[in-house]
């Protein structure tokens, strides 16, 4: 809510000039979700502060959000907009200050263009991250860079630290500069979507980011960040600052397709190499968690991409002319089979009805034509209830579904799947647990969603077990390349009816 | 004239071939006083109809039937169904025609046309409705698609022949202007008709009704018949008596036991039965074969039967030996040697009289309403009341799958496990160790013969009651009591019993609709986090604030809650101290065997406390099983299993610190803002002042700024008041306040508050600091002191930091007894508008004979000014955010909270019936969903 600048430039009034904002006046500036105020604590002509303080009417705020679920409108009403410089902090600070933005000073254009030494401080900058990102978004930008962590609360010390971080950034910089910064980094920083992202979003970054934004060696975490990760934006900007710069679009996109990031999104799953995707709740998991994962680019191709070929061989050597995909959820390994003329019947279902929208969408089914969608089916079910509409398949695949599934809730899995909808052939991939430790990075689990990882061994009696009280032949294959001592970083079980 | 011809009854109700048709014309000349009378199936019935032509004849068809018109163009057949028929029961070619193509007589649309009229008749016929095609039907293959359609959905198909002379139908076509067909088509279909007449009473239908010329079409009458299984206007109480199997020794045992008078003759032999309080018998089948005295217990059922004091279904074995004693081939096995043995020492006589009884008996009878089916291998719910060969298959022979087993026996479909039906279905036909329910099925044949036992089960009070075996009287082909084919397995509940679109009846709340998106919400929520269903047997319900308060920087306020139960007639009321914590629900079995017994959980687990939503409480289920052992301790310790004669106990209580479950969301939502606050209002306080100190003018702002920093102060404090630190259960307490249910009983539908209370106080004492108490006190709403001492209470307990207290009626579960005025007395304040269907109150199920009302609130919560900033944030006590808060709307959520407590209601009472696990997963499920329709979560 609050940002001061501060100079020692000489005379130090002349802050006044550039914001074009007068020292000795209070001003208020209406906005859409409350009213901004600009005042000045000090104005001297050794050192002058400007202050933006921005008050949020959380009502107001709420009501240009629209509708949301009802989880989400407790947190539209319990706030933390009215106190933290947040991504609607720096529209604000793009109205308010929209002139001293561009750089444009028509009385005193020397001062617009000169460097100047400034101090910026933000008192509670939501920073998910923490000061260590902080850091790298603002140090290569020549600041100087004070951040500390703010303790989410005294008397609970065991909580740690709040994703606030107190900042102040010196340096010496052209104010539209700095000011043009802050208005891309803090919603990058606060990486939290409060406001729609259009299309002109775009334009906005490639305008604020001129000059410093090709440059910076964590773009493509801005870029991604603050278009808010919708994928074709960012491929756009990519594409745009490319133009700009001098690099090709190839070396400035993201090391992940596009689907995979947006699913890493939906699922809150880790992403390979940084933490910076980890835990949205608004994204909740389905059943599949196939594409993100911590799994790194291995030199075999990703290990999503080796999962879905070892189950498509699987497939072919079952000779399967129908197949059911339990736990499809947004449809990857769907459009694969249906690329499988040999596939005469397919089936997709999971339980969450926003991935199987998802799926719908991704695969075309309404533009599809009709020899081609009688092919295939999606609803929605759960494998915790016996349902028919599983029944009649020459195989059924569990892609990365088990792990997914409270164990207590496993058994009624077994004979929903292999009890009653007994299809001649089922495929289960889970991950490995013992190789996680070849995951430097990693802590606990591979995704938040898993109720637990099996070891080879615990896979293995699970398998044995269930085949033997279905009736089922059991197989065994690693999938990905396999580590002489922790195995494949997937395994996978094909079982066979007798 | 009218002829009643018996049709080919093999084709309509299987084998035996005698012997449906038999009984349908016996039946008629029983029952039909002034129907087509004599015996049908020849001369006489014609002439008895002649007899009758004066009066107008009687045309007599099954309640459930496909009725057949057969006529030509003209002959008068709309007329004739329009003026016997409802307009919905009639589905004319002709309609269905002009629906496809917008043209009655567009020949072109003729297959439309009747796949129309099939899919309709079709879609009717399986939901049990009477259907009469008005269609010319004059040519075979037309009647022989209508007379599959009607085997299909196991009815009844009758045909009536409008039979007029050529010259009256071309009349009447000829003044017709919507008709404008050939001269030469009347006689055509004419002379289809004629050729039909000669073979149509071979083609299927059970009979062909030829009423001849105007005169008699115009004067005939219908008539209903009831099906042979229709015997709901008998009510019992019944003894029903599963597979005899020639034991009579164990009979008379079990009937004696059961409180029978067994009549004797001359020679000691018992041939009839009756019982002092007026009950009746129903035996499942296979009275006969295997067992020692076959003629014997023959005797006595049909004494008992001839007496009106029994009723007996065929079994497969009575079906068999009476083909065998008509003579006919048969494969003697399975005791078939031994009945014709002793048959053959009996009287000629008593056999042909042993025949006709067997021959006679039918497959399946409905009682009580429909809500009891007897069956010898029981029925599926789609098959109750019908008649055709596949149902008589299924009631004695069960669903078999055509495989045999390796003891050559026949392997069956566990129709049982998928039963959803609402009429509790009583069978045998497969020995079974003990009879247990299965989806409100119940198998009672426990193998006497074999060395087991003789079992019946009392109807309505489910008592089962069973004598021994006196020997084994025969060896079994399987070994008694080995796992047959599709066990039970009441953990799994199937896709079809949550999803879509769906009414829960309540019997508190009548029929609540869940729609089909809330229960696709509910499902994922469900299978991806909720506990195992088996122990999610009730799901709290949401629950309401007053209307909003008046008073200065109040948003809620105890008068108001007052003031709403006095306006629905309810004085004393209970004031409960809310606590701070997570709403709970605690599943306790004394033992691993009660688990099993009334939960079906068979993996030593012995309870669960779970979550509103039904997640688990803990994450590790160590710690679930440790927090339910202490409870159990404390039970046991308070001697509550023995006061209430149960070893189960549902309760309701809040699980605090609200920490121990809440701690991310403390984090993310709560802490999390206060630590924004903390660390920005003060800085920008300090660059005000400094501004101030410079003579800017910034007062107003300065002064809210300080204002707000207070606030926030406040607001970290409201919250941290709920939270401690826990290490596994330590510091974990729970707050028991009401006693859903436990065995046979609800007390949540049955108990006042004081009641609970007052058990439950004994459990806080026995509880060892981890059972919390609450704090109450009780408020008589017509005397003002006592409500302001409540008043004060809630004051008290909220200054001190407290949540608030919600207000009930004492006496628990309460109605608003229907007044004149009802409409007058639904809340007219705060009701939102768009609450629309679903919103709608719910009112008692009418139709059970007295409707007890509408429902009352169970509870209102009156939160504290202090635990509200949590709820609408830091600055909600500023003036101009209060006003704007004060206009919120309490409509839907007091709908949904009666509906969800209505479902709730349902659910313990389901569970302490017995009923079976998807009937208690119904509601609770509907709860769930219902969480999901859109209600401001702050009310």
């Amino acid at each position: 809510m609050l940002l001061t600048i501060t100079t020692t430039a000489v005379p130090a009034t002349d802050l006044g000039y550039l914001l074009h904002k007068h020292p000795e006046k209070a001003q208020e500036f209406g906005q859409a979700f409350g009213t901004a105020h600009v005042f000045y604590p000090e104005a001297s002509a050794e050192r002058c502060t400007a202050a933006l303080l921005l008050d949020v009417d959380p009502v107001r705020l709420a009501r240009t959000r629209g509708r949301s679920s009802p989880d989400f409108s407790l947190g539209q009403y319990v706030n933390d907009r009215p106190y933290a410089a947040s991504s609607l902090f720096a529209v604000t600070l793009g109205d308010v200050f929209r002139t001293a933005r561009a750089g444009r000073c028509a009385a005193r254009p020397e001062l617009a263009a000169a460097e100047i030494p400034l101090e910026l401080r933000i008192p509670a900058l939501p920073c998910r991250g923490g000061p260590e990102l902080a850091r790298r978004l603002f140090e290569p930008l020549g600041w100087s860079v004070e951040a500390e962590a703010v303790p989410l609360d005294e008397r609970f010390p065991g909580w740690g630290e709040s994703r606030y971080v107190r900042l102040t950034l010196t340096g010496v910089r052209r104010l539209s500069d700095a000011l043009n910064h802050l208005y891309v980094l803090l919603p990058v920083l606060d990486d939290a979507k409060h406001y729609w992202v259009a299309a002109d979003e775009v334009d906005k970054l490639v305008r604020a980011g001129e000059g410093w934004l090709a440059a910076h060696p964590e773009r493509s975490l801005i870029t991604r960040r603050y278009l808010g990760r919708r994928g074709s934006l960012t491929r756009a900007a990519f594409a745009r600052l490319a133009e700009l710069g001098d690099e090709t679009e190839e070396t400035l996109e993201p090391p992940v397709e596009e689907d995979v990031a947006a699913d890493a999104v939906r699922r809150g799953g880790p992403d390979a190499g940084s933490a910076e995707e980890t835990g949205d709740a608004a994204g909740a998991p389905s059943g599949e968690d196939r594409a993100a994962g911590p799994e790194a680019p291995a030199p075999g191709g990703p290990l999503n991409a080796r999962r879905h070929a070892a189950v498509l061989d699987a497939l072919d050597e079952l000779e399967a002319a129908s197949v059911i995909d339990l736990g499809c959820g947004s449809g990857q390994l769907l459009r694969e089979l249906l690329e499988r003329p040999a596939l005469t019947r397919i089936a997709g279902t999971d339980v969450s009805a926003r991935s199987l929208a998802m799926a719908a969408r991704r695969l075309r089914l309404d533009r599809m034509g009709e020899r081609q969608r009688e092919r295939i089916t999606l609803f929605q079910g759960a494998l915790t209830y016996t349902d028919d509409r599983f029944a009649g398949y020459d195989a059924a695949v569990l892609m990365e579904v088990v792990e997914h599934v409270d164990p207590p809730r496993l058994g009624a899995l077994e004979r929903v799947v292999f009890g009653t909808a007994r299809p001649g052939a089922v495929i289960v991939t889970t991950p490995n647990a013992e190789y996680n430790v070849r995951y430097e990075w990693l802590t606990g689990m591979r995704h938040p969603d898993h109720r637990f990882e099996w070891t080879r061994a615990e896979f293995a009696a699970w398998a044995e077990r269930v085949a033997a009280e279905h009736g089922y032949r059991l197989e065994y294959r690693p999938v990905g390349d396999e580590d002489p001592e922790v195995g494949a970083p997937t395994q996978m079980g094909v079982f066979r009816r007798d | 004239m009218t002829e009643i011809v018996s049709g080919t009854g093999g084709e309509v109700a299987g084998p035996p071939v005698s012997q449906t048709v038999s009984q349908t014309v016996s039946q008629t000349v029983s029952q039909a006083v002034g129907r087509a009378g004599g015996r049908a199936g020849g001369e006489d019935a014609r002439e008895g109809a002649r007899g009758n032509a004066g009066e107008g004849v009687v045309v007599s068809v099954p309640e459930l039937s496909l009725v057949v018109l057969v006529g030509v163009s003209g002959s008068g057949k709309s007329t004739f169904a329009a003026r016997h028929f409802r307009p919905s029961q009639v589905i004319s070619s002709d309609f269905c025609r002009a629906l496809v193509s917008d043209d009655e007589n567009d020949q072109a649309a003729t297959p439309d046309a009747f796949a129309l009229l099939h899919h309709i008749v079709g879609v009717r016929l399986r939901r049990g409705l009477l259907t009469v095609v008005d269609a010319t039907n004059v040519q075979p293959h037309a009647r022989k698609q209508l007379i599959a359609l009607a085997k299909e959905h196991h009815v009844l198909a009758d045909a009536i022949v409008i039979d007029v002379p050529e010259r009256v139908a071309a009349e009447r076509n000829a003044s017709r202007t919507d008709r404008d067909f050939g001269p030469h088509v009347i006689p055509r279909q004419a002379k289809d008709l004629r050729r039909s007449l000669r073979g149509i009473t071979r083609e299927g239908f059970r009979r062909v009704h030829h009423l001849r010329g105007v005169e008699q079409v115009e004067a005939a009458v219908m008539a209903y018949e009831k099906a042979w299984s229709d015997r709901t206007d008998l009510t019992g109480p019944f003894d029903v008596i599963g597979d005899v199997h020639g034991c009579r020794a164990e009979l008379e045992t079990l009937l004696g036991e059961l409180g029978w008078e067994i009549a004797r003759d001359a020679r000691g032999r018992a041939v009839g039965a009756s019982h002092p309080e007026g009950r009746t018998a129903v035996f499942v089948g296979d009275l006969v074969d295997r067992g020692p005295d076959t003629p014997g217990v023959l005797r006595l059922v049909m004494g008992m039967v001839a007496a009106g004091t029994a009723l007996c279904v065929s079994g497969n074995h009575e079906s068999k030996l009476a083909r065998a004693l008509q003579g006919r081939k048969v494969r003697v096995a399975h005791g078939l040697a031994e009945s014709l043995e002793q048959l053959a020492a009996e009287p000629e006589e008593f056999r042909a009289e042993a025949l006709r009884f067997m021959d006679g008996l039918i497959s399946h009878y409905r009682l009580d309403g429909g809500r009891l089916v007897v069956a010898h291998a029981g029925l599926k719910e789609a098959y109750h009341g019908r008649a055709s060969g596949r149902v008589r298959s299924f009631a004695l022979y069960g669903d078999t799958t055509g495989e045999t087993d390796e003891y050559g026996l026949p392997v069956r479909y566990p129709w049982a496990r998928e039963y959803r039906g609402r009429a509790m279905v009583v069978y045998g036909h497969t020995p079974v160790p003990e009879a247990e329910w299965v989806n409100n099925t119940i198998c009672l044949d426990t193998g006497v013969v074999f060395g087991g036992k003789l079992t019946a089960l009392r109807y309505p009070s489910r008592e089962i009651v069973s004598v021994p075996a006196e020997r084994e009287w025969y060896a079994p082909a399987r070994p008694l009591g080995t796992a047959v084919s599709g066990g039970r397995d009441p953990g799994l509940l199937d896709i079809g019993d949550v999803q879509g679109t769906r009414y829960v009846d309540t019997r508190f709340g009548g029929r609540i609709k869940v729609h089909e998106d809330n229960a696709a919400a509910a499902l994922e929520i469900m299978s991806r986090f909720a506990a195992d269903p088996r122990w999610l047997v009730y799901l709290p319900p949401t629950m309401s604030p007053p209307e909003t308060s008046a008073l200065d920087g109040l948003l809620e306020h105890p008068a108001e809650a007052f003031a709403a139960y006095a306006a629905e007639g309810v004085t004393e009321v209970v004031c409960e101290e809310k606590h701070m914590g997570s709403r709970a629900v605690a599943v306790l079995c004394r033992t691993p065997e009660a688990a099993a017994r009334r939960f079906g959980v068979e993996d030593g687990t012995t309870g669960l406390v779970h979550t509103r939503t039904g997640r688990p409480f803990f994450a590790d289920p160590a710690l679930g099983e440790e927090l339910v052992a202490r409870l159990r301790r404390a039970v046991t310790a308070a001697g509550l299993w023995e006061e209430l004669g149960t070893d189960w106990l549902v309760l309701d209580a809040e699980l605090l610190p609200w920490s121990a479950k809440a701690t991310r969301l403390i984090q993310d939502q709560y802490a999390s803002v206060g630590a924004a606050a903390g660390a920005a209002l003060p800085a920008a306080e300090a660059a005000l002042r400094a501004a101030a100190a410079r003579g800017l003018d910034v007062s107003a702002l300065l002064e809210r700024t300080t204002r707000r920093a207070a606030n926030a102060a406040r607001f970290r404090e409201a919250y941290g008041r709920y939270c401690w630190p826990v290490s596994g259960l330590d510091g974990v307490r729970l707050a028991p306040f009401q006693i859903l249910a436990c065995e046979g009983r609800t007390p949540a539908a049955t108990e006042p508050h004081t009641w609970h209370l007052d058990l439950l106080d004994r459990l806080v004492a026995a509880g060892e600091g981890l059972v919390a108490p609450t704090r109450r006190v009780f408020a008589d709403l017509t005397d003002d002191a006592s409500a302001r001492a409540a008043i004060d209470w809630w004051t008290s307990l909220t200054a001190e930091g407290g949540e608030g207290m919600v207000v009930k009626p004492v006496a628990g579960l309460t109605f608003r007894p229907p007044a004149p005025a009802a409409q007058a007395v639904r809340p007219a304040e705060g009701t939102d508008g768009g609450a629309g269907e679903e919103g709608a109150v719910p009112a008692a199920r009418a139709g059970d004979g007295r409707s007890p009302g509408r429902l009352v609130q169970p509870g209102i919560k009156v939160r504290g000014r202090e635990y509200l900033r949590i709820i609408y944030g830091p600055d909600y006590t500023e003036p101009e955010r209060l006003d704007r808060l004060r206009q919120r709307f309490l409509g839907r959520k007091r709908s949904l909270a009666l509906r969800e407590y209505a479902l709730g209601l349902e659910a313990l009472a389901r569970l302490a019936d017995g009923e079976p696990a998807w009937r208690v997963h119904e509601p609770v499920f509907a709860v769930l969903a219902l969480e999901s329709e859109p209600v401001d979560p702050r009310l």
